[in-house]
């Protein structure tokens, strides 16, 4: 049984998906022909050619109506893994590209930035060393860096890899070594008394007490790492989501671009959940 | 559909007796005589060649109809097998590099490269190419000189501007393999300014254009020059993509283009804006899109680059014959290609379109196709590199030219195909007519500005 707060957030919720198809409905009404001096009624060869049988007197509107973009999603995604050739394949095949590129961009990041935070947390004097150089690097957008890293890495592909990896790398890397500097103190001093070697300190004791923080900075990560790859195949591409976006674009295909809108939020809440349950099993309470 | 090798096989330029197998041997030495050898760049058998040249297509037709049976099957067999045809006339040897990756950017201008894929070009000389959908010019120049493109789809002003390190690049010698278009281009505006088909008040507009180093560029200055106008002061001009051109078009971000098709004629049909002039009534025979590699390229791979020039000539001969068209706008259309509406596509490629004014018009000379890359263009583009401070240096312009535009080579190629040569007796260097102005490459003009 819902309860009455559930109830109410679910009844809003539902409410705005419905407003928002509403909206969108109506602005995107079918309108007669916005220029006086476009299409001549008579002339049935120019109708032709502009793409309209000589019988309609309304044109379409440039943005799909709901009803147009749901047909043409169900065209798209009924062949999701079509491939015919490198310039068309399937939104499942471009999808999967962008994912495995996140992957590797992300998982280098994550091996650089863990271990590199652990230092930081660990010791103040490198921290503070190396401080600048992280805050002037961070807030650069990942797009920034496409110009230079195509210039000096002279391949597409490892470039794409390159942004993922520099913009997901900084998150992971703060988060981690203030994860790492708040261990409580009493944890530290017991481990020392103890003697226990460095491994074990790790493993057993620095990393799970870490574990939530460093996992928050992952999260943060994967989501900028997910905002930039789109960015990044829309310059780059020969595949991926964002050459799909790209490419659709080209054809002016509003419908299509819109999909890959909703498909891209959609992986990026996947992804984002899929660290969030992870993020649940390493919880403690003090 | 004509195809090439069965209308022009009677015209076939042979060296010696032929040793391609006894299906062609009946076309070759006996039914028409031995015309001239191999070395024709020292230009003895010129009057022999555009007098072939001008033979009107429809009397190779009817010589066609004419044929018996055996000859037919004789083209046939040249289709099938355009190694053995040209065996005699071309060092045709082994391909050294057959995977290659070629760039393009989806436009029409990309005709050529798209129809050597789609109709077997490359395949038959051996070639095993992947196409690259590329995102933009600057994406393009960059594969291409980090090698992750072996050739590509080009400006044509680009092997210039590359080759000689304009626009803060280190300088990277690049040929012009084959040239792929001719005209093809338009200027369009916006629906509103249906009234302003003068130049003059065009004042303070904003026009986009695809790229810097750019015919579009070149072209749309020359034009607002012409009538009196500043394209650095009295217009600005913007650097768009061509779908942007269309949706910043429609939106009112801009006032025109001078843009590739299929987007002019797509700004038509997505009622943003009209044709106001084509490429093809401003300069007749400008070219547009090039085909090209480095020239490291070229010398490391010589008889890859001889075979991707073969296949590319063959396209755009194919592209050049109107009763093609409508199958080029086929294929073109397709996803992969450009992913176009197939309407627009076929309305730019035949010249028969909407104006976006209501009018139906007819302009058969709207695009053309020919692999020729006649140093003379290059020099008209080097002297308006210089006219708009592109090149700050004095370069000797026709020493350049061939050195990117190396014609001869074309030239040769093309015959070993028995491709009839094209019109114009044999010269490298004829004198142009742009937008109603004589340019004479050994005598540019001195242009000053404003």
């Amino acid at each position: 049984m819902l309860s009455q707060e559930n109830r109410l957030s679910f009844f809003l919720s539902f409410a705005s998906l419905l407003g928002v198809l509403l909206i969108w409905q109506f602005s995107t009404l079918p309108q007669a022909s916005r220029s006086p001096y476009g299409i001549p009624d008579g002339n049935a060869e120019y109708q032709r050619l502009m793409g309209r049988s000589a019988v309609a007197s309304t044109v379409r509107s440039d943005f799909p109506t709901p009803g147009a973009f749901v047909r043409n999603a169900i065209e798209v995604l009924h062949a999701p893994f079509h491939n015919n050739g490198p310039n068309d394949r399937g939104i499942g095949w471009q999808l999967g590209a962008s994912l495995l590129r996140v992957m590797i961009g992300y998982g280098l990041a994550t091996l650089v930035a863990v271990p590199l935070g652990f230092v930081f947390g660990l010791q103040p004097v490198i921290q503070k060393a190396l401080n600048p150089f992280v805050q002037i690097l961070r807030p650069i957008s990942p797009l920034a860096w496409m110009p230079i890293a195509l210039y000096t890495i002279r391949d597409a592909e490892l470039c794409a890899i390159f942004v993922i990896f520099i913009c997901s790398l900084w998150p992971i890397l703060l988060n981690t070594a203030f994860g790492v500097a708040s261990i409580r103190r009493e944890w530290l001093n017991v481990i020392r008394t103890l003697e226990v070697r460095w491994p074990q300190r790790i493993f057993f004791v620095l990393l799970p007490a870490a574990a939530p923080t460093i996992l928050t900075g992952m999260r943060i990560g994967l989501g900028v790492a997910w905002l930039a790859i789109v960015a990044a195949e829309m310059l780059v591409g020969s595949s991926g989501i964002g050459y799909f976006v790209w490419n659709q674009w080209n054809n002016l295909s509003l419908s299509n671009v819109i999909l890959a809108v909703l498909l891209i939020g959609l992986a990026g809440m996947a992804l984002d959940a899929a660290l969030a349950f992870v993020q649940r099993s390493v919880r403690y309470a003090e | 559909m004509t195809l090439f090798p069965f209308s022009r096989r009677p015209y076939a330029f042979r060296a010696a007796p032929c040793d391609h197998g006894p299906a062609l041997a009946c076309q070759c030495g006996s039914t028409y005589p031995v015309i001239f050898t191999t070395g024709h760049e020292n230009g003895l058998p010129t009057g022999a060649m555009s007098a072939q040249a001008s033979v009107p297509a429809i009397s190779r037709r009817h010589f066609l109809g004419a044929a018996t049976g055996s000859a037919a099957l004789a083209g046939l067999a040249g289709l099938f097998a355009p190694h053995a045809a040209m065996a005699d006339t071309a060092p045709s040897g082994v391909v050294e590099k057959p995977d290659l990756n070629i760039g393009f950017v989806p436009i029409s201008c990309s005709a050529p490269l798209i129809m050597a894929t789609a109709k077997g070009f490359f395949q038959s000389e051996g070639l095993n190419v992947q196409l690259r959908k590329t995102a933009g010019w600057a994406l393009i120049r960059d594969k291409l000189l980090d090698g992750s493109l072996d050739a590509s789809h080009l400006l044509s002003p680009m092997p210039l501007a590359l080759s000689l390190g304009l626009g803060g690049n280190a300088a990277q010698p690049i040929r012009v393999a084959t040239m792929q278009n001719i005209n093809g281009q338009a200027i369009t505006l916006a629906l509103k300014h249906w009234h302003k088909r003068d130049p003059r008040d065009w004042k303070g507009m904003t026009f986009a254009i695809p790229f810097q180093f750019s015919m579009h560029n070149l072209l749309l200055r020359n034009y607002l020059a012409l009538h009196g106008l500043d394209p650095d002061k009295d217009v600005s001009l913007r650097v768009t993509a061509p779908p942007d051109m269309v949706a910043n078009l429609k939106a009112g971000n801009i006032d025109g283009f001078l843009g590739p098709e299929p987007f002019n004629q797509r700004a038509v049909y997505e009622e943003a804006g009209f044709l106001h002039v084509l490429s093809a009534d401003l300069w007749d025979g400008h070219p547009c899109c090039a085909f090209g590699t480095t020239a490291s390229f070229a010398e490391k791979y010589p008889n890859t680059y001889r075979a991707l020039q073969r296949a590319m000539i063959r396209a755009a001969y194919f592209m050049q014959e109107p009763s093609n068209r409508l199958e080029a706008a086929h294929i073109m259309a397709q996803a992969a290609y450009l992913n176009q509406p197939e309407i627009v596509i076929e309305q730019s490629l035949t010249g028969h379109y909407a104006d976006g004014l209501g009018v139906v018009r007819d302009n058969p000379r709207r695009s053309g196709f020919s692999p020729y890359p006649y140093p003379s263009m290059a020099v008209w583009i080097l002297s308006q590199f210089s006219r708009w401070g592109y090149l700050k240096e004095n370069i000797p312009l026709q020493e350049t030219a061939q050195r990117i535009f190396m014609i001869d080579e074309v030239r040769k190629q093309a015959a070993a195909l028995a491709l009839p040569a094209p019109e114009d007796g044999q010269n490298n260097w004829p004198v142009l007519t742009v937008m109603g102005q004589r340019f004479d490459a050994f005598h540019p003009p001195s242009y000053s500005k404003g």
